[in-house]
């Protein structure tokens, strides 16, 4: 399953290359230039008055104390910031008969969540704002919370929006049929409920926006910490009928993203106002207690599944059923649904199997939303999928390894559909399944266990194969009527010093965008990577385009850059044959000069043939016109997603005195397609592993009965830290796509996708020998002294 | 109606206290505010924005400085409290060149992504290497277990400690100790 190799595997390629970032060095410095340190001239500072209840009527709000205080420049509510912005609506058309409530930024009669934002002060100082919001006195008269999910979804429950039937957003169901008929005939049925619960990106930087309206220009400029600088700009021109030309969003430097920063919030929009009413720069910066109660939350599920099994092990049947809860509102533009509906899909994803049913319920309650976050449904698909072939491999009596090894996709049968209509082009379940259980040394590892068991240690070990969504075509959301781009843009220009500058709308988080576009760039051009600066982040410089979400960068952005690059690159040919009177084909580039193309024989350097047709065009043939910028758009054809896969694995000791888990070690085999960079490639997977074990053992945002977080606080909110991390080995397979020149997938949900799972199944391998079992993440010391009994 | 504090005049806000202190080997004044932090005064006032704000209640360590040689969190002390203090930030320390090693290894082992924590895990590992020369693996991720970083899982990190380590100790560089 390795690739053929092609020109892009040349010895002097950069693509295959681990270069260090051109960025970084700066980051290193403090030298960043995130939107928080952003300081504009006449800037004021917004502050927010927030509900102290999760669900309540506005009787009244009192802001004239508030309003007197020196320093203060506005105080609004919903209704100053309703006349100047149109309300927005978290549906879309592809998810039939799923509904929610227009939202406003500031709310104008009901709060229905505690941390929703009522009021907001703009003053000289983001302190003089607070201390302003300290003489706003709101009248709240309470209102039953929907908190409990099972609570919710009762007949005659209390409602989140009263005027509704139920709390019910969004129902669906798949069925490809002979379900009840495999079940009827199989030789086993495992079962188990599984919960996940619901956590929170928690960027160490938060979110943060300036707004700057110009009434004179009739421009609104927004430093915006977003991976979408596209997308905002469209809403921002839509919702305060500003013309979209006039209409900027730069996207500086971002504190860590991870899916968070892509959704509309109620504070963000609230700030584009404010800017607009007050014709000065607004910033506002969320403070971490604020980030907890309003950045978006995720998963929330409960899944119930079976899987029906022929005597020998062979799965015949999933049937599943996933409750989520998503707060009070389905969030815009992408909505809440997609991790259900990612859910539901997703399972039983690299395993040979027919019938599939599967329903998804999506519940509102009186929380923050909930929507997409690093992985969208890939955890909890994996870890219900794994957790089932563990269960089954026990009830047959089989090793892990081995039932995967028989159930697994065979790595020839492709190309496929997956019994929920997933088209994979080529994936290599069985060839990583087999490389991991050589890298785990999985045979030593199980002696080890047994031997130590003896001693009292307990060790577990655990694996899970995952498939990864990337490269999404419009299928994902442009179907559904999100003017949400599935493609990008860039504009290659040669400078008259024979550099090139790429302005491209995939965005930098710093997962290393500007670095694999420069490699790529560089490599086409045949042109030193520090010959080429790449710009991102600014709509008033790059081609409209997606940026970053759901794996894209590097598939789609990487594969418009080549192309760009090759458009370029023909047009220099082009000038360089009139000027050496060749042909354009008996030429190509190499380390800047123009070469013969086949004896490789230096003939010009590319930098003189820049400097004749930016000062001497007098001197090339008449009626020449010399391109020297393109610009190129690529949209993703073919497979409506360029699917990945891998596998992995899991070594952790339990202690079963205290409920306390060490890892020990973790393993992962991937195939994201053509590697780039492949540092940075395997930076995003121990990025993603490690944000997966934080899910599987830390992270829970904890809702009291009144639907109050208790514990959204980065004290009282556990992230993993350096000390209980393991280091994590890392091996690659590459199954290119042919989607594509590049043949690039996406790698940043992968390492996310699985690590829960294998934790999961690893945490019951140790807990086997006691009989006891975890059905739950994350998995605290409480829930495994429980599960033994001991609590 | 809910509760106001109607003794509360944020006119009492209004006051300013001048600091000095020494500031990346500069003797510096600022007025301050009595409530600002020496986040606050190092961001806002003296425009020194590598140090970052993360958490404001020291559980991050975006905010390190190095106050007195020491490791601080700055959101965790008043600004008025550094009054007589010598201050490194992370501006001063790369000027300096006093972590050039640390930065050279961060950057060739991408022991980074967005960069929002990089200034305070080198100003911890900085300190950390000034204490005991030689750490191993496990010290490392023990002196750095209060920098949170979400997006690099942390390994590169101790690589790069590691290695910054083993370098100023004349060896060679230790790649993955497994």
């Amino acid at each position: 399953m390795i690739a053929p190799l092609t020109s892009l595997d040349r010895p002097n390629s950069y693509i295959g290359r681990s270069v260090p970032r051109p960025n970084a060095k700066r980051l290193l410095a403090g030298r960043g230039h995130y939107v928080t340190d952003i300081k504009l001239p006449r800037m004021l500072h917004a502050a927010f008055l927030r509900s102290p209840h999760a669900h309540a009527r506005i009787a009244s709000i009192d802001v004239e104390r508030a309003r007197a205080v020196d320093g203060v420049h506005l105080v609004a509510t919903g209704g100053d910031l309703a006349k100047i912005c149109t309300p927005w609506t978290g549906t879309l058309d592809h998810f039939k008969g799923m509904i929610s409530e227009p939202q406003l930024p500031l709310p104008l009669e009901r709060v229905v969540w505690a941390g929703q934002a009522v009021v907001t002060v703009v003053a000289e100082s983001r302190a003089r704002a607070e201390d302003a919001l300290e003489l706003i006195a709101v009248d709240y008269e309470e209102l039953p919370a929907v908190v409990d999910l099972d609570e919710a979804r009762k007949p005659g429950a209390p409602l989140v929006n009263p005027a509704g039937h139920s709390n019910v957003c969004f129902r669906s169901q798949l069925d490809s049929g002979g379900v009840d008929d495999a079940f009827a005939r199989a030789a086993h049925v495992v079962e188990e409920e599984l919960s996940f619960g619901r956590h929170t990106p928690v960027t160490l930087e938060p979110r943060a926006i300036i707004a700057d309206y110009d009434p004179d220009a009739g421009m609104l400029t927004v430093h915006h910490g977003t991976q979408t600088p596209y997308q905002f700009q469209d809403l921002y021109s839509r919702h305060f009928g500003i013309p979209e030309a006039r209409v900027r969003v730069i996207a500086p430097d971002i504190g860590g993203s991870f899916g968070m920063k892509l959704h509309v919030y109620h504070e963000d929009m609230a700030v584009v106002g404010l800017a607009i009413l007050l014709r000065r720069p607004v910033k506002f910066v969320a403070d971490r207690m604020e980030s907890f109660v309003s950045d978006i939350h995720a998963r929330d599920h409960r899944v119930r599944a079976r899987m029906a099994l022929d005597e020998s092990g062979e799965i015949l049947a999933m049937d599943v059923h996933d409750v989520t809860a998503i707060g009070a509102f389905s969030t815009y533009p992408r909505t809440s649904v997609v991790e259900g509906n990612q859910v539901i899909r997703l399972i039983g994803a690299p395993y040979r199997f027919r019938s599939y049913r599967a329903a998804l319920e999506v519940i509102f309650q009186n929380k923050v939303q909930t929507s997409q976050y690093r992985a969208v449904g890939h955890p909890i698909a994996c870890a219900v999928t794994e957790r089932m072939f563990d269960l089954a491999a026990m009830r047959v009596g089989r090793d892990p390894f081995e039932i995967r090894a028989q159930n697994l996709i065979a790595d020839d049968a492709y190309p496929l559909a997956s019994p929920t209509g997933y088209k994979f082009e080529a994936l290599s379940h069985q060839l990583c399944l087999r490389r991991l259980r050589d890298m785990m040394n999985y045979d030593g590892l199980r002696t080890e266990q047994a031997a130590l068991r003896e001693h009292g240690i307990h060790r577990g070990i655990g694996i899970a194969s995952f498939v990864e969504i990337t490269n999404p075509s419009p299928a994902f959301y442009g179907v559904g009527g999100a003017r949400i781009s599935s493609q990008d843009g860039a504009t290659l220009s040669l400078t008259p010093s024979g550099e090139v500058r790429c302005a491209i709308s995939v965005t930098e988080q710093g997962q290393g965008t500007e670095a694999i576009v420069s490699q790529i760039v560089a490599d086409q051009l045949g042109l030193a990577q520090e010959h080429v600066k790449v710009l991102t982040g600014d709509t008033e410089v790059t081609p409209h385009g997606g940026a970053t979400w759901a794996c894209r960068g590097a598939g789609i952005g990487g594969e418009t850059a080549l192309q760009a690059a090759r458009v370029l690159k023909a047009n220099i040919l082009e000038i360089a044959a009139l000027v050496l009177q060749e042909q354009p084909s008996a030429l190509d580039i190499e380390g800047g000069e123009i070469v013969d193309a086949a004896t490789r024989q230096q003939r010009l350097a590319v930098a003189e043939i820049a400097r004749i047709a930016y000062f001497r065009s007098d001197t090339l043939p008449p009626g020449t016109q010399a391109q020297l910028t393109v610009s190129h758009h690529f949209a993703p054809q073919g497979y409506p997603f360029a699917f990945t896969n891998g596998i992995q694995g899991c070594h952790l000791e339990l202690d079963v005195e205290t409920g306390f888990i060490r890892l020990l070690k973790h393993f992962v085999v991937e195939d994201c397609g053509r590697i780039i960079n492949p540092m940075l490639v395997d930076e995003q997977l121990r990025g993603g592993v490690v944000q997966g074990l934080g899910a599987a053992l830390l992270e829970e945002c904890r809702y009291g009965e009144t639907g109050q977080l208790l514990n959204g606080s980065l004290a009282d909110y556990l992230v993993p830290m350096a000390m209980e991390m393991p280091d994590i080995v890392i091996d690659h397979v590459e199954t290119p796509t042919k989607d594509t020149v590049l043949g690039a997938k996406g790698c940043g949900e992968a390492g996310t996708a699985a690590a829960s799972a294998c934790v999961l199944n690893a945490v019951n391998d140790a807990l086997a020998p006691f009989g006891a079992a975890i059905n739950a993440i994350p998995i605290t010391p409480a829930r495994v002294l429980k599960a033994l009994g001991r609590f | 109606m809910s509760e106001i504090d109607t003794s509360f005049d944020p006119g009492d806000a209004d006051e300013v206290v001048r600091v000095r202190f020494v500031l990346n080997g500069c003797k510096t004044s600022c007025a301050v505010a009595p409530r600002d932090t020496l986040l606050d005064c190092l961001r806002n006032s003296l425009e020194l924005t590598g140090t970052h704000a993360g958490c404001e209640m020291g559980a991050c360590a975006a905010c390190l400085v190095l106050l007195d040689g020491r490791a601080v969190h700055s959101c965790l002390m008043f600004a008025v409290q550094a009054d007589g203090a010598r201050i490194e930030t992370i501006e001063g320390l790369s000027e300096s060149g006093a972590i050039a090693d640390l930065q050279a290894e961060f950057h060739r082992r991408n022991a980074l992504q967005c960069g929002f924590c990089t200034p305070g895990m080198l100003i911890n590992a900085h300190e950390l290497l000034s204490q005991n020369a030689a750490p191993s693996r496990a010290e490392i991720r023990d002196a750095l277990s209060g920098n949170y970083c979400r997006c690099t899982g942390y390994e590169a990190i101790v690589d790069a400690v590691a290695a910054a380590a083993a370098r100023r100790a004349g060896g060679k560089t230790k790649d993955h100790a497994s």
